[in-house]
């Protein structure tokens, strides 16, 4: 059987390589993010490199997820390369559904992806999706509010001082929350953030033995102690904020502080936000267990496994994850606007290293560790996720608990003994 | 009346569509049924075997089960109510000579053409937002303090939204009973000297009945399946999450084709159930 | 027959009926205004109602980012062949339960309706594999056929109804006359049903260039409609009201404009059976 599909891969392959002298169209889904609806633009660049025309899907992050799952489970082969996350990247290998990228051309220099990128987007040492940019959290900060509270910013601050220091930065009068965070239900929006925070104080998903540990006291002290400076500085009904409206808030001058995603640097530094020239940044806080709060995610290309254009799709990944690539943004939009996260040399240019927020974002992304995401040992890869299949279902049920008990809606010991049954449930179910 | 040879045409014309919908209802159906007793896990690579009643059980005893079930209620009821009375109100008002008739017509059936993501969006995040929302600004206007929507009223914000897009139909429907009422009737009852009170309850509502059942028949069906305006506002959470939304998270997020397919039974089930209902209440509204 | 109205009466439901009109137009108007705004006044307090820069540069940027004629042409191939199809398949077999009713017409009408009541998000993965093995993914042809099936009983339902109203001496006249079935069904009974049918098409256009589950789950490149353009705008980075704005509008807008044109039609034939 695997000699047959080994077989068949082999003349599709060759397939692909008669044929890589034609011009092909190519099909790709994407998110709509910033950086990608970029690349779409320089999508002539590519055409009039290789010849190949591409077809854009883009859609929004959970559209976009739901719509290549399907299609990949079910074989329906309708792109040629899709965006995908270092939560399906690992799963999806292993499930032998994409096409490994071990034989990217030698100028393309695969060993100069940041090795965290790298490492995550792999199963079993083999690359299975090319990052386009990477990302781990961060403090963004407002250093003008910070200096009227009287404080200054440590370069890797704890949770305590982030709690005090809000409190102090926090005006109700003025509408300036000393404080942003994603409390919005939703496994990659306040999921994401509060499974980052709880590895900071030592709690985890689940044991050695696939045991979720929601009814430990390390999750009662995280969700107690995130909700707790939530209500103290944060905004009013920020258990529906995520990565957007806090983004929204911050660029108003509406927040002290905002703990996110390292991409958004760029979006609160630029002309949109109104507070662009005060803004500072440090690392995610940690709580001295050894471990930040701060996740690693990378939006990567990959090649599902029996598209016929294989070759064309690797000439696109080749070309959007390039160094050439990265200078081409540069000349044309300046360098605080290529995609960040992704590649060493990136880091070790003198330009880039003028970016004010570009030091901050890759000792971020050199703190994260997926493989060993939290204090106690778990079975499990992933920061601010579990790279099993069944995560993405429980975390987004659980994220709906704790927003409701960020509402107020229910109390954080209720929201954490529900998590803990539904995910006792789930896990059942599938086995474990 | 009507001869063999006719009845036999008409077999045979409507066969197509017979064929057809029975088809399109079977086919899902028994493959539905199929997956709910299989362990499919796409993720985990497709059928995985016999189930039993497995999925049955785990989804109807999940302790998002009948709170879905109430949310899925809550909002086909909450829509019902408003749309049948505003539209009333609203037919009996177009009803009336005015100037402009046909542009006021045109503005109060335009949210019908809105596409249900547009709308939830759009009111979301332009109206009901709690900073940059319109309401949020009126709130702040008046220095009230901006509601919460989605967290404090997730119900009221969703029947609101749904409201808003069903509203035109039922007026619709509404106006054009309202405009097939003998109007000597209604004049002989004005020379009785019966109040307006009195008018509008013995000889409009009960002329509005068989509408009103129309109205509650097709609404029910279409809102018992809505998904895109709770999707793009609170994605089920705060308490907002119907069956659909339960079984869209089983299927696309749990990816759990099995278990889905078994809450997609429970939703079969339900929705008969309140097929029959109506009917039963209805119904005879329907026959006359 | 007409009552008297007095002035003072039509000028009172005048200026009612207009501030409730546009009290329920007014989400839609406030999105038409915002898209032509800066990002920045999208958001401004107090919210700007008439005077800002107007700009066009929203427009710009949608348009420059994805190519809305094609989504455009999409919807309306999908919208109007599946409603072509509908009707094509719903007439005789509303004529036939209109004219020739058997005992089990209402059940079958009321059956019908029934299959609408599957929720769609239970059989995606049986649709999709059926359609993986019909070549049917991102096709129109595999769109206007489902979307047909789902609005095909709304379609008899409405068809039987005005038929219903047709009355019956009228066919036997013609059928005295020596008329075919197909000429009665051709010169007789269509052209009186015309106003049932154009009212008909109408509604099932908006259902269907409505439709947003399977539109989205079964298109890729080539046959994704406007939903799917909607879908790149909905929730992206940074500000971003003006810009949802104009691609909502832009969505909407030709289903609006011609249900300007139609709404006379849409008012008076939008009955569904609820007139006897």
């Amino acid at each position: 059987m695997k000699l047959t599909v080994r077989a068949l891969m082999g003349a599709c392959a060759i397939g692909a390589f008669s044929a890589a002298a034609y011009a092909e169209t190519i099909t790709i889904a994407t998110v709509n993010n910033g950086d990608m609806i970029r690349m779409q633009g320089y999508t002539d660049d590519f055409t009039a490199k290789t010849g190949h025309t591409v077809e854009w899907v883009t859609l929004e992050e959970n559209v976009l997820r739901q719509r290549v799952t399907t299609d990949i489970t079910a074989k329906g082969g309708q792109f040629d390369i899709m965006t995908i996350g270092m939560y399906e990247t690992p799963i999806w290998g292993k499930n032998g559904w994409l096409v490994p990228l071990n034989d990217l051309s030698a100028e393309y220099d695969a060993a100069d992806i940041l090795p965290a990128m790298s490492g995550g987007l792999s199963y079993e040492g083999t690359l299975y999706a090319a990052p386009f940019y990477g990302e781990s959290s961060m403090v963004m900060y407002r250093k003008d509010l910070m200096e009227k509270a009287g404080l200054e910013m440590p370069e890797a601050p704890t949770w305590e001082f982030i709690r005090e220091a809000a409190a102090k930065m926090t005006d109700r009068a003025t509408e300036t929350n000393g404080i942003c965070l994603r409390g919005k239900a939703g496994w990659g929006e306040g999921g994401a953030f509060i499974t980052a925070m709880s590895n900071s104080f030592g709690a985890r998903w689940f044991d050695e033995n696939w045991k979720p540990q929601f009814d430990t006291e390390a999750w009662a002290n995280t969700v107690n102690f995130f909700k707790g400076m939530m209500d103290e500085s944060g905004p009013t009904g920020y258990a529906t904020n995520g990565f957007n409206e806090n983004l929204s808030l911050f660029q108003q001058g509406k927040c002290g502080m905002w703990i996110d995603a390292t991409v958004a640097a760029s979006f609160v530094t630029n002309k949109d936000s109104t507070v662009a020239e005060h803004v500072g940044f440090a690392l995610a806080p940690d709580n001295g267990l050894g471990k930040r709060s701060n996740w690693l995610w990378a939006w990567a290309l990959a090649i599902p496994a029996g598209t016929q254009k294989e070759a064309a799709a690797k000439q696109f990944i080749e070309w959007a994850t390039s160094k050439d690539y990265i200078e081409l943004v540069a000349a044309k939009e300046g360098w605080a606007n290529v995609p960040p996260g992704a590649r060493t040399s990136l880091y070790e240019n003198p330009e880039y290293q003028k970016v004010p927020f570009a030091k901050m974002t890759l000792d971020s992304i050199l703190s994260a560790n997926p493989n060993a995401p939290t204090v106690d040992p778990v079975p499990y890869v992933g920061v601010q996720f579990a790279a099993i299949p069944e995560f993405a279902g429980i975390a987004s049920d659980v994220s709906q608990e704790f927003s409701a008990a960020y509402a107020g809606q229910q109390t954080v010991e209720e929201a954490l003994a529900k998590a803990q049954a539904i995910a006792t449930d789930a896990m059942e179910a599938a086995g474990y | 009346m009507a001869t063999k040879a006719s009845r036999t045409a008409a077999r045979i014309m409507m066969a197509p569509a017979v064929i057809l919908l029975l088809g399109w209802m079977l086919v899902p159906l028994i493959m539905t049924l199929w997956f709910s007793f299989r362990n499919y896990l796409p993720l985990r690579g497709g059928d995985l075997g016999f189930a039993g009643f497995d999925n049955y059980v785990r989804f109807v005893t999940s302790s998002a089960f009948w709170p879905a079930v109430m949310a899925t209620m809550i909002i086909v009821v909450g829509t019902l109510v408003i749309t049948v009375v505003l539209g009333v109100l609203l037919a009996l008002l177009l009803d009336q000579p005015m100037w402009g008739q046909g542009i006021v017509r045109i503005l109060v059936i335009a949210p019908f053409f809105v596409m249900p993501t547009v709308s939830g969006l759009v009111w979301k995040n332009m109206f009901l937002d709690s900073v940059n929302g319109l309401f949020a600004h009126i709130a702040r206007f008046i220095g009230a303090t901006p509601v919460e929507w989605m967290i404090e009223a997730p119900f009221f914000s969703i029947i609101l939204i749904v409201s808003w897009q069903w509203l035109p139909f039922a007026t619709l429907i509404l106006l054009t009973a309202i405009q097939s009422l003998d109007s000597e009737q209604l004049e002989a009852a004005e020379i009785d000297g019966a109040p307006k009170i009195k008018r509008f309850w013995y000889i409009i509502v009960p002329h509005l009945g068989r509408a009103i059942t129309v109205v509650i028949l097709i609404q029910t069906i279409f809102l018992l399946s809505i998904f895109a305006e709770i999707y793009v506002t609170t994605a089920g959470a705060f308490g907002s999450k119907t069956l659909t939304y339960l079984i869209f998270q089983r299927v696309l997020e749990s990816q759990n084709v099995g278990l889905g397919s078994a809450g997609g039974v429970y939703a079969i089930i339900l929705a008969n159930i309140v097929a029959i209902f109506l009917m039963r209440i209805v119904g005879k509204n329907l026959d006359s | 027959m007409a009552r008297s109205i007095t002035t003072k009466r039509k000028t009172i439901n005048t200026a009612f009926a207009w501030a409730v009109g546009l009290l329920i137009f007014f989400p839609i108007l406030w999105t038409i205004l915002t898209s032509f705004k800066t990002e920045a006044d999208a958001i401004a307090f107090p919210p700007k109602f008439l005077f800002f820069d107007w700009t066009l540069e929203n427009y710009a940027v949608v348009q420059e980012r994805s190519d809305y004629m094609r989504f455009l042409w999409n919807s309306i191939i999908i919208a109007g062949g599946s409603t072509l199809l509908g009707i094509i398949i719903a007439i005789p077999a509303a004529w036939s339960m209109a004219f020739v009713p058997s005992r089990r017409t209402k059940d079958i009408l009321m059956w019908m309706l029934s299959t609408k009541m599957l929720p769609a998000v239970g059989v995606l993965y049986p649709m999709y594999l059926i359609f993986i093995k019909l070549g049917w993914l991102d096709t129109r042809i595999g769109l206007v056929i489902v979307l047909m099936l789902i609005n095909l009983p709304i379609i008899i339902w409405m068809l039987y109804t005005y038929f219903k109203e047709i009355p019956g001496e009228i066919l036997e006249a013609a059928r005295m006359d020596g008329a075919s079935l197909k000429s009665e069904i051709l010169y007789v009974l269509t052209p009186m049903a015309v106003p049932g049918i154009a009212s008909t098409i109408l509604l099932n256009v908006i259902l269907a260039w409505n439709e947003a589950f399977w539109t989205l789950n079964l298109t890729a490149a080539n046959a994704a409609p406007l939903t799917a353009f909607i879908a790149s705008y909905s929730s992206p980075e940074g500000l971003f009201y003006a810009k949802l704005s104009a691609a909502s509008t832009m969505a909407i807008a030709p289903i609006l404009i011609m249900g300007w044109f139609s709404q006379k039609q849409l008012v008076r034939g939008l009955t569904f059976g609820a007139v006897k």
